[in-house]
């Protein structure tokens, strides 16, 4: 299709008018989007602190930790009941996943027995380390009643009682990770408490 | 061409995937469930629907020497609007998709089709155009999901039926191209068969 050539000012003038038109539109979009995807994710992070505070209903308590050497925060929901302390529901991560950044949420008691665990965002390899995502696994059900306040999890390949996910030693290796970091957060807040 | 041409060449005869062989990077990276496949293939419908229809109502007015960057902004706030809706409405489909989403992007369907047809052809026909493209799109996805999901996983649509682990190969990439071109073989084979017979 033949088109008269255009002037600078001309091209600079469409390009500039469809990027305006396109940012009106997206922030339209965005506007009427945000409360939804909010929502969204508030719901995932209540299921999964349900998931691992089974039988706890009451006020939760959000404080942030930083561990040593880290960038980002690990957030500790402490879940109170009566003032006193119930436990905690600890967003934690882990950079030592196969592939990327490994998210969970641990249930600690109040002196950092394992509830349960939830899996929040992960990149593992489909069928292999992916299996962590499975909630029902044996893999999850072992952490469950065990504590890393005073040795840290490890698989058996490693020296410690974890039973890791066949073919997938770092995924499992990275899990125990995250559960030991929340471990050591729930620690540190607890001591920053009584200070 | 016939209005119902236009629409159907997708599917089968000019299939994005299987025989223009466009987006193969998402064919080959959602296609491990059906249920992923699905809604790729249908969030990328309504992108080659919706740019395709704006680029066609602006094509007299894009000149021609910037006309890429302003396709590409027409496309990319078309998939960021299905991104967010989907992130807002169906939040499982965002969280197993993922990146994906936002990188339909540079799917070379949805900017091909744009610069070969949408930016020379009236509205109508460039939005049935890309309706079947998109459906030609999620067919081949859907085709390549089942055979990955049900090889792989034992399962369909999520149901598993065969007890087990399945062949782990057919959900990782290396499985993901020997289904691939088989299936290109089979539709090949297919076109063949059909140009013998007239």
């Amino acid at each position: 299709m033949a088109k008269k050539e255009s002037t600078l000012l001309q091209l600079v003038i469409t390009l500039t008018l469809i990027t305006v038109i396109a940012g009106v539109a997206l922030a339209a979009v965005y506007t009427v989007t945000k409360a939804p995807i909010e929502a969204a994710q508030q719901q995932k992070k209540n299921e999964a602190i349900n998931q691992v505070l089974p039988g706890f209903s009451g006020e939760l308590t959000d404080t942030t930790c930083l561990l040593e050497g880290d960038k980002d925060p690990i957030i500790v929901h402490l879940a109170l009941v009566d003032g006193e302390l119930f436990g905690a529901a600890i967003e934690t991560y882990t950079n030592k996943a196969f592939s990327g950044r490994f998210d969970i949420m641990v249930g600690l008691d109040a002196e950092g027995k394992i509830l349960g665990t939830a899996v929040l965002k992960h990149s593992e390899t489909p069928g292999l380390g992916a299996k962590i995502n499975d909630g029902e696994s044996e893999f999850i059900q072992q952490f469950k009643g065990k504590s890393a306040v005073m040795d840290a999890l490890k698989v058996k390949k490693d020296g410690g009682d974890i039973d890791a996910i066949t073919a997938a030693t770092i995924s499992s290796r990275a899990f125990c990770d995250a559960v030991n970091r929340a471990t050591e957060a729930f620690k540190q807040v607890k001591e920053d408490d009584h200070e | 061409m016939s209005k119902m041409n236009i629409l159907t060449k997708g599917f089968f005869k000019e299939n994005p995937t299987l025989v223009l062989v466009l987006g193969t990077c998402p064919s080959l990276a959602v296609t491990t469930s059906v249920n992923n496949a699905l809604g790729m293939g249908l969030a990328t419908t309504f992108v080659l629907m919706m740019s395709n229809t704006i680029i066609s109502l602006l094509k007299n007015v894009i000149p021609d020497k910037v006309r890429i960057p302003a396709f590409i902004v027409v496309i990319a706030t078309f998939v960021s609007i299905i991104d967010l809706l989907i992130q807002g409405y169906i939040p499982a489909l965002a969280s197993s998709l993922g990146i994906f989403i936002p990188l339909i992007v540079v799917n070379c369907i949805v900017l091909g089709r744009a610069e070969a047809f949408a930016s020379k052809n009236s509205v109508f026909d460039s939005l049935l155009d890309g309706i079947g493209m998109g459906i030609g799109f999620t067919i081949a996805l859907t085709i390549i999901a089942t055979a990955r999901e049900i090889l792989g996983s034992g399962s369909f649509l999520g149901h598993k039926f065969i007890p087990g682990d399945g062949i782990l190969v057919f959900v990782l990439a290396p499985g993901a191209f020997i289904i691939f071109g088989l299936t290109i073989a089979l539709v090949r084979f297919i076109q063949s068969k059909v140009h013998h017979k007239n």
